[in-house]
């Protein structure tokens, strides 16, 4: 790893300011970005951690909506939002190990958008609108594919909005080694539709599938699903799977969601 | 160099680093805190695992300036204070909870977190809370047993196969 300038703020503005430096990346957890980092994948001049900014910290179920803070750990969403949003606080407690959810954080997660990680098909799937430093963006406009996000440089995930939903459940399939998911579903059903959004399972990211979401929202059940097929194009093709195995796996998974959904 | 300032073990220590310096390089080479080991550096294998502000991380994954001014436990600090083994150690003694004893450190630190969240964990809960730690001996039956011995439950039931 080359070496790198560090600082560590307290506040969103200092973060803020702190990053308009030339080269200069935000540190989440960490999770990530170190093991990058390591491998030299990433050489910034200049490191700026989260972590020390209390008001980044929450989870706080408010009239329908569970706000997150851009710097909550997987392990405090997976303990915090048990109550008001079980499949979302089930899904932050299934990613990597407890050692690595202490660390890795909800707003690194999503910024990150690793076409494999958990978190975004919970944010597409809901809906959610990222809420950053300067403003509020929608899931929709937010994932604009493989790592790449709509955040501009240097913009920060203050907080995740999450409309809660009458009923929702996640899949993963997991890759047992990374632990990352090998193709993973999350289902949202509300009282004006349902989405399903899918992870792991694009070159392009996570995604809608709205075939799937048009049968749900008429009849949600797992038989309502079973006459339509994803096209295994553009899905990932890799030694844990082809994208054939990949795409059978979303007509898989979604329907164990909608059977698990509570 | 930037200097980082925590309490390690109990102890206030402070000591010049780089802002690249790892929580684990801190401890091993500017504390000679050995106990806490590198084994894939990857994030994968959990030897390195230690507590900061209460919860189990892997230090490899971790900025020493990162934990300024935490509270970090390493395998040190785990023993009694009258330098007997603690619960956890002593069930892994009594259970033959290591081969070639690398992964320990972080089987222990982990065992440690579990138990704290967890008082009377299953064997599942267990070897689920394990998913961050490799042993590369495979003695993970032992390992499992001696949580659960250190956890006041009767493992004589426990087969070791």
């Amino acid at each position: 790893m080359y070496n790198f300038e560090f600082e560590r703020p307290s506040t969103v503005e200092a973060a803020v300011a702190a990053l308009k430096a030339e080269d200069s990346l935000a540190l989440g957890g960490g999770q990530t970005l170190i093991p990058t980092l390591k491998q030299r994948l990433a050489a910034p001049a200049k490191l700026v951690s989260l972590a020390g900014i209390d008001a980044l910290k929450f989870v706080k179920a408010e009239g329908g909506t569970l706000r997150i803070g851009g710097g909550t750990p997987h392990a405090v969403v997976a303990r915090e939002a048990a109550k008001s949003f079980p499949a979302l606080a089930r899904l932050a407690g299934n990613i990597g190990d407890p050692a690595v959810r202490n660390k890795g954080t909800a707003g690194g997660s999503i910024a990150n958008n690793d076409p494999s990680a958990c978190y975004p098909s919970a944010v597409l799937a809901c809906g959610a609108t990222i809420v950053t430093n300067g403003r509020e963006i929608s899931a929709d406009d937010f994932f604009q594919g493989m790592f790449e996000t709509a955040l501009e440089e240097g913009e920060l995930i203050t907080e995740v909005r999450f409309p809660i939903p009458q009923a929702a459940n996640y899949q993963k399939f997991e890759q047992p080694a990374s632990r990352f998911a090998l193709t993973g579903v999350f289902v949202a059903k509300y009282a004006d539709g349902v989405r399903v959004a899918v992870t792991g399972a694009s070159g392009d990211g996570v995604f809608r599938w709205t075939e799937a979401e048009a049968a749900l929202s008429a009849n949600f059940s797992a038989t309502a699903i079973a006459g339509l097929s994803v096209d295994p194009d553009g899905m990932i093709e890799d030694l844990h799977g082809s994208g054939a195995y990949r795409a059978r796996l979303v007509k898989v998974l979604t329907g164990r969601a909608v059977s698990a959904a509570s | 160099m930037p200097k980082v300032s925590m309490t390690v073990n109990g102890k206030a220590v402070s000591g010049e680093v780089e802002g690249r310096t790892l929580l684990v390089q801190f401890l091993r080479e500017t504390l000679g805190l050995t106990g806490t080991h590198v084994g894939c550096d990857t994030s994968q294998c959990g030897a390195c695992t230690v507590h900061v502000g209460g919860a189990a991380i892997k230090s490899c994954t971790t900025f020493a300036l990162d934990c300024d001014g935490a509270e970090v436990s390493t395998i040190e600090g785990m023993a009694n204070a009258d330098g007997s083994l603690n619960t956890i150690q002593q069930a892994f003694q009594d259970h033959h909870g290591l081969q070639c004893g690398f992964c320990t450190p972080g089987m222990v630190m982990s065992a440690a977190a579990l138990l704290k969240e967890n008082p009377k964990p299953t064997e599942a809960e267990v070897r689920h809370y394990l998913e961050g730690n490799i042993c590369r001996c495979t003695g993970y039956h032992n390992i499992v047993k001696a949580i659960l011995a250190a956890s006041g439950q009767d493992v004589s039931a426990i087969a070791a196969e």
